[in-house]
């Protein structure tokens, strides 16, 4: 034995063999545990704020208990109407019921915000208002769902615009309805 | 010449604080997050773009699905006083354990005369199918009218301010049972309240 033993611990006695325990790094790989923390947190982000449900405001036409056939007065050249049928289909015409056929149409991007684009750009047109634009009554039939009524809500916030209202549904336009197979 | 010995550095980081700081964020964001309480009408809602979040407080939700109704409104102190004046409003007594039991509970649909038996059971019973027919609407009967102004009234009492009804409604529902909940708000003056939607994008 040339060596002196500086290490504490270990065998007493010189001349036998040490048994030396091995020295064992305190330090501990933190790396994977660290990951699958940012991961929790990630996910705990995220799920805290994806879980509060949107909400959509709607806001119905005051009813009047004394008077219940109060109208409002508007230019019928500004309004369009848009019946809710069956099947996601649905009916628009513009102006009063009648005088202008009224025409089948889709849900969605190429079907009736494009119309809705169109009439809208003509009313601004006509009145040279940019606040007087389109006025959009909804008319939602029996057979229609609620996603179709909150779909037609939704183009409205789309396009933006401002003025409109869910009214009742007509005798004369279930029959318009009626005729295009869409009640 | 003597040799330039560039000290070896170890790559190996102090990870300690790094680690401290992801748990004290984990440890925050698993107590602040409310899980989803688990519902007994299950509903697909519409998608829309509206980005405004529901409000936390005074807010009711009426819940609309395969033609039944359901109702909860948030905060219990709100939720028992609520108890109450429906108690008042068709002569039946609660007493003070079944409001507490009550105040804790979810969304029901049960009618009033059922309401005792619904504070009775435990939730997985509650929960069960065919047990919760939903909230009466109809004309002779519209217990849902009931429980929306004992809820407002709560409301005024407890927080001073005014109730907030949104309405959840499963995209399959037909119009009509939408139609019954509107009118049932607008023979009330509600005009205004909000519809539960899910987010998403303009196509």
């Amino acid at each position: 034995m040339a060596e002196l033993d500086t290490s504490s611990g270990g065998g007493k006695e010189k001349g036998h063999k040490k048994i030396r325990s091995k020295k064992q790094s305190t330090r501990i790989d933190l790396t994977a545990m660290v990951d699958l923390a940012f991961l929790l947190i990630t996910f705990f982000m995220l799920t805290t704020t994806l879980a509060k449900p949107q909400a959509m405001d709607l806001a119905m036409p005051d009813k009047d208990q004394k008077d219940p056939d109060a109208k409002f007065a508007v230019k019928a050249s500004r309004t369009l109407t848009i019946l809710i049928g069956k099947n996601d289909k649905l009916l628009w015409y513009a102006g009063e019921p009648g005088k202008s056929p009224a025409k089948l149409e889709q849900y969605g991007k190429n079907g009736i915000r494009k119309v809705l684009i169109e009439q809208n750009k003509r009313v601004i047109d006509q009145t040279k208002d940019d606040k007087k634009g389109l006025i959009v009554l909804i008319k939602p039939s029996d057979k229609s769902n609620y996603k179709n009524f909150v779909d037609i809500l939704d183009e409205m916030k789309i396009i933006d615009i401002a003025t409109y209202a869910v009214v009742d549904i007509t005798g004369e336009e279930i029959s318009m309805l009626k005729k295009e197979n869409v009640y | 010449m003597p040799k330039v010995k560039v000290p070896k550095k170890s790559t190996a980081i102090d990870m300690t604080a790094m680690c401290d700081v992801a748990f004290l964020l984990l440890t925050f964001f698993i107590l602040t997050s409310q899980f989803k309480p688990n519902e007994p009408l299950p509903v697909d809602t519409p998608a829309s773009i509206v980005k405004i979040k529901l409000p936390e407080v005074d807010v009711a939700t009426i819940t609309v699905g395969k033609g039944k109704i359901f109702f909860s409104v948030i905060g219990q102190e709100i939720r028992s006083q609520a108890l109450e004046h429906m108690g008042e409003r068709y002569g039946i007594k609660f007493s003070l354990d079944e409001k507490k039991r009550f105040a804790v509970a979810q969304s029901f649909g049960v009618a009033i005369h059922k309401m005792k038996n619904y504070i009775s059971m435990s939730e997985d019973q509650r929960n069960k199918s065919g047990f919760q027919t939903g909230i009466p609407v109809d004309s002779a009967d519209n217990q849902l009218y009931a429980w929306i102004i004992a809820a407002r009234q709560a409301t005024k009492q407890v927080n001073n301010t005014d109730l907030k009804i949104a309405i959840k409604g499963d995209q399959e529902e037909e119009y009509p049972t939408i139609k019954k909940v509107i009118d049932v708000l607008q023979r009330q003056n509600i005009n205004k309240f909000s519809l539960i939607t899910d987010l998403k994008t303009i196509d």
